[in-house]
């Protein structure tokens, strides 16, 4: 019990209505917003250090005990998102501040950045199912905005789809809800997880599993729900499309892992195996369309399946070793493609596009921003000593481990393909023939790598201290496969 | 009463589903707002329409009605109502900027 656990949800929404207040002084909006993630980052680095100290923190919200209220709950894994939620929020923000144009400020791109906060750290918090669903919602709202915000002809074509499309998962989402309280007469999450073993229908208890399943899979971009990501993340601006890219997706993540960890482990044979099978063409499908594209956008928003295919594999498989390597990749991806998708905007504003063919010569003119893009790229593709080797290198163990061989044969492909197509990037955008005119090329970027430089540090933080790290996620990975702590400390039994 | 709930759950995601998949864009929202009402509705049948007193604290009777699948279909209700009108202003917006409201033409070509 204790009230630090709603802060990260609070903070940002109060702010995010002050700010509608004075949506005519952007100078003011940029400062308040700016102290505020900081603020942010502060609090949930707090939180994270607090529960791992004493322990997962809960809060009943109006004092109802816990299987009848609204809880909230601080466990390992969600505070560990709450940071790099708050990580990539600062980053993106203070990116945005540059390149964000004046009409987008007027039509409440702040408020609606922090609702979109809100909406994220709600669901990584909740500990009950419909809430869940509401917070998803009040992520998906603020999305819907800052996608479409700047409303260009190919913006609004494409984000029609991408409502559509989210509408639709939610409205699964709602059936799912009332089937499995149909089922089990509860939407506690960890009083959910002691009926779910209780009850005897199996069967149907896969289907519900497998709807839930195919909701996130629509939200986290999962083989075959991943259409409609490449065309709208493309739209809007590189500040926007990075938040989306970085963080979004991962929210479907957060609830697959933590659903089929919590609740839905009561047939593994089963779901897992589904899980995995998805992995392995999420992975080479997504890779498959990074490699047919020539376009800097396209290629990382392709990316993204893929490396959302590494994730659920980690699920799938099922072990600690797996899980943790999936929660040490979920980290390392957020903050790797948040840069990637940044250095795409910095590009873009240097060179005035975002085609391959049309850039070049990079390199030569601004050799630091080239440099610091070749670390993040060859640390997506998983080159050693850096934070992506370690996380592959995790899972494909593990992978070894169960007798994968399939799984781990695909995962290796994937990462070739993905060193193919981030060099393909280096190659045309930073090498060769300067295509810059001269007034171009004497632009400066110090201010645009301002925001980047940290998110690149992080990265080869995460892969030089990877001990720490990884026996961080190793613990976060026995919390997520021991159910009984998270259930005792929600129904305190 | 829960069969008759059933049965139009049903038709409403059968409509649903079939505006969907036609090519006019008015038509999709409206598939899309029929079928998060066959949504609701399913919510609400779920739960068992039980006929009870009023979930007070302190009444005296014999059982109660279930309070809770009424407080997530007004949830969820209000939350669909806000997003199909963001729906209908974006489809409006997208009418007026592209001059149609044909699914066919909004496909865009290829990856451009």
């Amino acid at each position: 019990m204790n009230n630090l656990v709603i802060l990260p949800i609070l903070i940002p929404f109060i702010i995010g209505t002050v700010l509608i207040l004075f949506a005519k002084y952007h100078t003011l909006q940029r400062v308040i917003s700016g102290i505020t993630v900081f603020a942010l980052l502060g609090i949930s680095i707090y939180l994270a250090i607090f529960v791992y100290q004493e322990g997962i923190l809960t809060l009943e919200l109006g004092d109802w005990p816990a299987p009848f209220g609204i809880i909230l709950v601080a466990d390992m894994f969600a505070t560990m998102m709450v940071i790099l939620s708050s990580i990539v929020g600062l980053v993106c923000l203070f990116f945005a501040f540059q390149t964000i144009s004046s009409e987008r400020e007027k039509f409440f791109f702040y408020p609606f950045y922090f609702f979109l906060l809100t909406g994220v750290n709600g669901a990584f918090l909740t500990g009950d199912l419909f809430n869940l669903f509401v917070f998803f919602e009040v992520m998906l709202i603020a999305s819907y905005i800052l996608i479409v915000i700047g409303g260009t002809k190919y913006q609004l074509r494409e984000s029609l789809k991408y409502v559509a499309i989210n509408i639709f998962a939610s409205i699964l989402f709602i059936v799912g809800v009332a089937y499995i309280y149909a089922a089990t007469g509860t939407l506690n999450m960890a009083d959910l997880a002691v009926k779910v073993a209780l009850l005897e229908q199996q069967g149907v208890l896969n289907v519900i599993a497998i709807l839930f399943l195919i909701v996130f899979a629509m939200k986290g971009a999962l083989f075959p729900l991943y259409f409609w990501l490449p065309r709208s993340y493309y739209g809007p601006p590189a500040a926007i499309a990075a938040l989306f890219g970085g963080l979004l997706t991962k929210v479907g993540m957060y609830a697959i892992i933590r659903m089929f960890t919590l609740i839905f482990n009561h047939d593994p044979g089963f779901t897992h195996t589904v899980i995995l099978i998805l992995a392995g063409l999420t992975m080479f499908f997504g890779v498959l369309g990074a490699v047919s594209q020539f376009d800097f956008k396209r290629i990382l928003s392709y990316h993204i399946i893929s490396q959302v295919g590494y994730m659920v594999m980690g699920l799938g498989i099922f072990t600690p070793l797996a899980i943790a390597g999936a929660i040490y990749y979920i980290a390392h991806h957020i903050i790797v493609k948040a840069a990637l998708f940044l250095f795409a905007g910095a590009t873009q504003k240097l060179t005035g596009t975002t085609n391959l063919k049309e850039m070049g010569g990079i390199l030569k003119t601004h050799p630091l921003l080239s440099w610091l893009f070749f670390i993040s790229a060859i640390s997506l593709a998983g080159i050693p000593p850096l934070s992506g080797f370690f996380s592959k290198f995790a899972l494909i163990l593990a992978g070894f481990q169960e007798e994968r061989y399939i799984i781990v044969t695909v995962a290796l492909i994937v990462g070739l393909l993905t060193l193919f197509s981030m060099l393909k990037i280096f190659i045309y955008a930073f090498w060769g023939e300067q295509k810059m005119t001269e007034k171009q090329a004497k632009q400066k970027v110090g201010k645009l790598l301002l925001p980047i430089v940290p998110l690149v540090i992080l990265t080869v933080v995460l892969g030089f201290f990877a001990e720490p790290i990884f026996s961080y996620s190793l613990e976060v990975a026995e919390e997520l496969l021991d159910p009984s702590i998270y259930i005792n400390s929600v129904l305190k039994e | 009463m829960e069969i008759l709930m059933s049965i139009t759950v049903g038709v409403l995601f059968m409509v649903g589903t079939y505006l969907i998949l036609t090519k006019s864009l008015l038509r999709v929202i409206l598939g899309l707002m029929l079928l998060s009402h066959g949504a609701h509705l399913l919510l609400l049948t779920m739960a068992g329409l039980k006929r009870g007193a009023p979930p007070l604290l302190g009444q005296e009777a014999p059982f109660y009605a279930d309070p809770l699948p009424q407080a997530l279909i007004l949830t969820a209700i209000v939350i669909s109502f806000g997003v199909t009108a963001f729906l209908l202003v974006l489809a409006y917006r997208t009418y007026k900027e592209h001059k149609t409201d044909d699914l066919d033409k909004l496909r865009g070509t290829g990856d451009e």
